[in-house]
């Protein structure tokens, strides 16, 4: 009886599921998905290779304090990097005294001790970096209602990581005519700028590094191209995403050199305990010596024979 | 033990001795995991799950107690403290990601473990009560494992929720009222982020005591093994301490070292992008997917698509928790009396099918919902074959 109740609970279930799947396909087939301009010219990003990819890899410093100046002169301007303390710097190789003299260029939101207003005080290494906007709407108001995202997480926070945001910065361009041929009604609107990198292709986000040499980098560093900046923020970005990232991979590798030479003793302790344990299966049959014996001199004596 | 043969235990020492007298609690320990408890010698790697999955269990509850140390369970302030971890706290990048692919490899090793009792039959009598509590440790993980992703309060952690809690609204009249208890509101928020912090930490020490009932009941008839036919005698077995310990020693080397290989080198590699973006109920992200672990649960209850008699959702729920809940009536379903699937070729063929359906529902569940993903998501679900 109970099998019988189960049999048809399961028809049930099954008989809805093929029904779910043939008007699905039906519709499939009667008005089939359109394509859309999303799918057909959004791109995956650029590859991008930096010193702090792979297991074994390390921090350029002198790329990150090159990112650092393009974050500071160029997306500080919208973008915040709420996460990060001015001490956290000591992970780009500035020394205490740089920290201190960078933390004081910047002026935090802080109470007048005096009144208790609203006021500003020059900022201390403990200090984080202070927002551009005081408040979302305030971002939002001076933006044309998009919102700039704060940057500390970012390249763990997109698909693609530090190549998406450097694909997305240097991906600006005007928006190819045979998109608009395929797709006349998805002209980029007013006040969004077409980029192939961006999800939807249209970016609130004007072009932020516009031209070689818009930042002027210090003494030994590479020419400042747009295309060196965008790899040095990235770079940045990597670094204020997990400021931790390159002792992560030193301890990895210590662990793992650990782990392998413990499993490997481990094998070979597993072997010698079970060495006495594996049963001696006494050979049978046609593998038992006196069997192979008989039958060689079986054999010998029929040769013996026939010769 | 039912072991005629199993060891009893000799205090070697008179301190031993003193406190075997007073509290046999090294006794109940040699009994259990010791040289006291003959395990067939025929296992094969695929018995070192069980092992494995205790060993994740422990890691899962030492790094998550170091981590509710530092977390803070605030709407406004949860996924910074999260942060805090990974900047701040010392080692604290490390505890984090050690918990969160901690919970990957757990399921890893309990899916492989489930997987392994389902093909040598190893809930058939009489071990159908250690099958069944091994169910509701799963059930028990799987909750456990929702709570925690909810936890940074991320995009995908409130999603998710909203996503999972909206399970019991498909129910009719009392489904909306019970969605709302759970959450404490009508969406996820303040309310339902604390209650999930106080369950995420009380139910794994739920599932270490159903663990124990699980062991305890596994211990009476004793595991299982490759041939599904019973010891015979003492020829048959192998005292757990040193045969087993040594066998499990170097395999949970190996598994660890995959494991830190995640941990290490690739500790996003299982999470969501969208995860790093604090908790935003004005948007929703592009796809919501949950967790890989959840990935064949989630394309059931996307496959059904229309409503017949029920609504759609409900027959997806009723689907999804079906399939897990066929699970505890499979000893009385399968009335095979052999146990082991190497001797049920028909059998055998199911099995298969049923991996490669719940393979195939995972990737159907990771993708993102468009018509054709959705519409290959319509292959029967586990139900199907499993009572087959």
């Amino acid at each position: 009886m109970v099998r019988i109740i189960a049999f048809f609970v399961g028809l049930g279930f099954a008989g809805v599921l093929l029904w779910s799947f043939v008007v699905n396909l039906y519709d499939n087939i009667t008005e089939p998905p359109a394509p859309t301009a999303e799918h057909e010219f959004h791109r995956e990003p650029k590859e991008l290779h930096l010193a702090s990819d792979g297991p074994f890899g390390k921090w350029d410093k002198a790329q990150l304090q090159r990112g650092f100046q393009v974050y500071k002169e160029v997306c500080a301007a919208c973008h915040s990097l709420e996460r990060v303390a001015f001490r956290d710097l000591a992970g780009l190789g500035y020394n205490e005294a740089e920290i201190k003299a960078i933390a004081k260029s910047y002026d935090v939101p802080s109470i007048n001790p005096d009144t208790g207003e609203p006021a500003t005080r020059k900022g201390i290494p403990a200090d984080y970096f202070p927002k551009p906007y005081a408040n979302e709407t305030a971002g939002r108001a001076a933006n044309n209602n998009a919102y700039p995202p704060d940057l500390s997480l970012i390249t763990k926070a997109r698909e693609g990581g530090a190549a998406y945001i450097y694909s997305l910065l240097t991906g600006y361009q005007n928006q190819p005519t045979e998109l608009l041929k395929q797709f006349p009604d998805v002209k980029t609107p007013e006040g969004l700028h077409y980029n192939p990198y961006f999800a939807n292709l249209n970016i609130a986000m004007p072009k932020p590094i516009v031209s070689d040499g818009q930042v002027t980098y210090g003494e030994g560093a590479p020419a400042a191209t747009v295309d060196q900046m965008a790899k040095d923020v990235s770079a940045f970005l990597v670094w204020t995403a997990e400021p931790k990232l390159v002792n992560r991979h030193r301890a990895g590798m210590a662990v793992l050199i650990f782990l392998i030479m413990a499993t490997v003793l481990g094998y070979m302790a597993y072997q010698n305990i079970w060495a006495s344990a594996k049963r001696k299966v006494a050979p049978k049959g046609p593998l038992d010596p006196d069997n192979q014996a008989k039958r060689e001199a079986a054999k010998a004596e029929a040769g013996g024979i026939a010769g | 033990m039912s072991f005629a043969w199993a060891k009893p235990y000799e205090p070697k020492t008179d301190i031993g001795r003193w406190i075997d007298e007073r509290l046999p609690l090294p006794r109940l320990v040699y009994g259990a995991i010791g040289g006291g408890y003959p395990v067939p010698r025929n296992l094969n790697y695929f018995w070192n799950f069980g092992v494995l999955s205790g060993l994740f269990l422990t890691i899962q509850i030492v790094t998550g107690i170091v981590l509710a140390m530092h977390y803070y369970s605030y709407a406004d302030g949860a996924f910074t403290s999260v942060e805090r971890i990974m900047r701040d706290v010392n080692a604290g990048w490390l505890i984090r990601y050690a918990h969160a692919n901690g919970a990957s490899f757990f399921f890893v090793a309990v899916y492989i473990h489930i997987f392994r009792g389902l093909y040598y039959g190893s809930y058939k009598a009489p071990r159908e009560l250690v099958w069944m509590l091994g169910l509701v440790i799963y059930l028990l993980m799987m909750a456990t494992a929702f709570l925690g992703y909810v936890l940074p309060w991320g995009q995908m952690s409130y999603w998710g929720a909203q996503v999972i809690t909206g399970f019991f609204s498909a129910f009719p009249l009392v489904g909306e009222p019970i969605r709302v208890w759970l959450l404490g509101g009508y969406a996820p928020d303040q309310a339902a982020l604390t209650r999930f912090f106080s369950l995420h930490y009380l139910l794994p020490f739920v599932i270490a005591g159903v663990v124990i009932l699980h062991i305890w009941s596994l211990h009476i008839p004793g595991s299982n093994n490759p041939t599904g036919v019973d010891v015979k005698d003492e020829k048959d077995t192998l005292p757990f301490h040193p045969f087993y310990t040594a066998k499990d020693g170097w395999f949970v080397g190996a598994f660890l070292t995959v494991y830190a290989v995640f941990v290490f080198f690739m500790p996003n590699a299982l999470g969501h992008a969208d995860n790093y973006i604090p908790a935003n109920p004005l948007a929703t992200p592009a796809h919501i997917v949950p967790e890989w672990y959840f990935w064949p649960f989630y394309a059931i209850l996307r496959a059904f698509t229309v409503d017949f008699i029920l609504p759609a959702k409900l027959w997806g729920v009723l689907a999804m928790f079906g399939s897990i809940l066929l699970l505890f009536f499979l000893p009385w379903l399968d009335r095979s009396p052999v146990r082991s699937g190497n001797y049920r070729p028909v059998f055998k063929r199911f099995y298969l099918l049923l991996v490669v359906d719940v393979l195939v529902l995972g990737w159907c569940g990771g993708a993102p919902r468009n018509r054709s993903t959705s519409a290959s998501a319509r292959l029967p679900p586990p139900t199907i074959s499993r009572t087959s």
